[in-house]
């Protein structure tokens, strides 16, 4: 009894495709729908093509002023680093005996430093900063990175428009990659 | 305490089996012979600490000293890491209050009741979960590792302890529900490649999961080693990725959002992607390849010649040890270790070795093999290929040192 209850249990999984293909119809019911006005609120992900970045917008000139209250105490005052990671410099340096990754030498995608920014920064009140602030200070690391002019303002689809110049820099995975 | 009698047989046991004792003596033993307990011992004579006078059970205290291995002087512990102290331990399951951490902006203390999973992107029907939602799942429970990608930096190789080298892996049982079940719960869109899923924390830390990954063998975890997880660990809900770079499995899980492309998030682009010698950076880089160390005896210990039983551990992101292959003279022959069963999927592998030092000095390594036939390669080679700047996936052999006092010392240093 108890074998052929876990036999028919087992043909119940397996018709079921546990581990399987994702795309059944086969359902538990189990949670309750999400709105879009739940799913528009929680969903702060940037693409790297910019295409979800937010409205708004903030000038290098307004950054200054945000990276100099919010962030400089970690990053010093022109992103050399300190408590926090150096964001300027290094182009050129990546093939070399002391490689230095920076926003400026190492990040690909100029919306997704929106994103990282927005989500994780400043790291004492993540999430604190409005999204113009955020354009604004996203410009600003960026002009610091001599990527952006001083009277710049970026928004949507002037972020999106920065070529960063590592954006051709990453490759697929080759390993396993060491013969013994 | 000399005059009871009890000490006779120990003194006994010392002249009869003298090769054993003396090794013993060096690790302090033959100071713990002589302050051997009389035969009926002091808490023989009292009844001991009540019944349920822990609530929560917690090591003797003289084991006080098997702690996690916490950096001292870092410039900030908000994003940071501590290590399993390896070589501490037996088996291949880690407790839960010793497994590593890596935290990447703290570790939020979150409420279940107040917590939600949100299913959003490339589905037919979005979701709202309850952490009680998903215990309604059917429910799985598997023995994995997880370890940190950076375990340690090709330029971090100097520490002392097996912990301080490789002490960002631990293993644990993981249960929860296959992603699998919940993704087919609100209905995978036929464009969806990637799943992007985000944690409750200070860094809304985010990672992309390929769509075979989460249809394969990725878990919706909420228990580790039987109990709810622990807050450092991503308490009440987590991704578990088998085999894949630690900070993939994110913690304290609120959100996944299907897609067909990935976030190139910071942390998949300027973060834990891995730079080569042409300045091109690896990307997308998420087994953990096959590796071991020897944690006993390992750097900082000290033996005396006779009779020791290596033993480490050994594991792989692609599935399961196949042989832990030994040297005791510096990689001039290498010997099979027996591997202790269950020998499990993506899990760690405890291999042990007999052994007698003959107390000249000599190097010890290991080095795995995995059922893919991949063999763990030394720090030369893998270097040769990968240069000392990707930081991550170091999985070389790890060299310990035995000097002909007996210490044991780190072989790279």
């Amino acid at each position: 009894m108890a074998t052929r209850n876990v036999q028919a249990l087992a043909a119940a999984f397996c018709a079921f495709g546990i581990g399987g293909a994702a795309h059944g119809a086969e359902r538990f019911r189990i949670g309750r729908p999400a709105t879009e006005a739940e799913i528009a609120a929680w969903n702060i992900d940037i693409d790297r093509d910019g295409r979800k970045l937010p409205p708004g917008h903030g000038s290098v000139a307004h950054g200054r002023t945000v990276f100099e209250a919010q962030c400089a105490s970690c990053h010093g005052s022109r992103g050399e680093g300190g408590t926090g990671e150096r964001l300027v410099g290094g182009q050129g340096t990546l093939a070399t005996a002391k490689p230095v990754k920076t926003v400026g030498s190492f990040w690909p995608y100029a919306p997704t430093l929106f994103d990282y920014i927005r989500r994780a920064m400043p790291m004492n009140a993540p999430q604190s900063l409005s999204d113009d602030d955020v354009y604004a200070v996203s410009g600003y690391v960026l002009h610091l990175n001599g990527l952006a002019p001083e009277d710049a303002v970026f928004d949507a689809h002037s972020l999106a428009a920065v070529r960063m110049p590592n954006r051709d820099g990453f490759v697929p995975d080759p390993r396993p990659d060491v013969k013994p | 305490m000399n005059d009871d009698g009890t000490t006779i047989p120990a003194r006994r046991r010392f002249l009869v089996q003298g090769t054993a004792a003396a090794v013993g003596a060096v690790a302090g033993g033959a100071r713990a012979e002589q302050a051997a307990p009389p035969g009926v011992s002091d808490w023989m004579k009292a009844p001991g600490a009540d019944t349920g006078g822990q609530p929560y059970g917690t090591p003797s205290r003289f084991e006080a000293g098997i702690i996690r291995n916490i950096p001292k002087g870092l410039k900030q512990y908000t994003s940071a890491s501590t290590r399993t102290p390896l070589q501490d331990l037996d088996g291949i399951l880690t407790p839960n209050g010793l497994f590593y951490e890596r935290h990447h902006g703290g570790i939020p203390d979150i409420d279940p009741a107040r917590h939600r999973l949100l299913i959003h992107g490339l589905v037919e029907r979005p979701l709202v979960l309850t952490i009680e939602d998903i215990r309604r799942f059917p429910s799985e429970s598997h023995i994995h590792f997880l370890e940190c990608s950076g375990n340690p930096g090709f330029e971090a190789i100097k520490g002392k302890t097996a912990s301080d080298l490789v002490g960002l892996v631990s293993c644990a049982e993981w249960t929860g529900v296959r992603l699998a079940t919940v993704l087919r719960e609100a209905g995978l869109k036929p464009e969806a490649q990637w799943v992007v899923a985000e944690g409750a924390d200070a860094a809304a830390m985010t990672r992309s999961i390929p769509i075979e990954k989460c249809l394969d063998d990725a878990l919706l975890v909420y228990s580790q080693n039987g109990e709810r997880l622990r807050p450092q660990q991503g308490y009440p809900l987590r991704v578990f990725l088998p085999g894949f770079e630690g900070n993939m499995s994110v913690k304290w899980l609120r959100r996944l959002n299907v897609s067909a492309e990935p976030a190139y998030s910071r942390e998949e682009t300027a973060k834990y992607t891995d730079l080569m010698p042409d300045g091109t950076a690896r990307q997308f880089t998420f087994v953990m390849e096959a590796k071991s160390i020897i944690t006993r005896p390992s750097g900082t210990q000290r033996i005396a010649p006779g009779f020791h039983e290596i033993t480490g551990i050994a594991w792989t992101g692609r599935g399961r040890i196949r042989a832990v292959q030994v040297t005791t003279d510096g990689g001039r022959s290498w010997r099979d270790a027996a591997l202790q069963e269950p020998v499990l999927n993506r899990a760690l592998t405890r291999f042990r070795l007999p052994w007698t030092w003959d107390g000249q000095p000599t190097t010890i390594a290991s080095r795995a093999i995995d059922d893919t036939g991949y063999v763990q390669p030394s720090f030369e080679d893998l270097t040769a290929v990968r240069g000392l700047k990707s930081f991550y996936h170091n999985n070389a052999v790890v060299p310990w040192r035995i000097a002909a006092d007996g210490e044991v010392a780190n072989g790279y240093a």
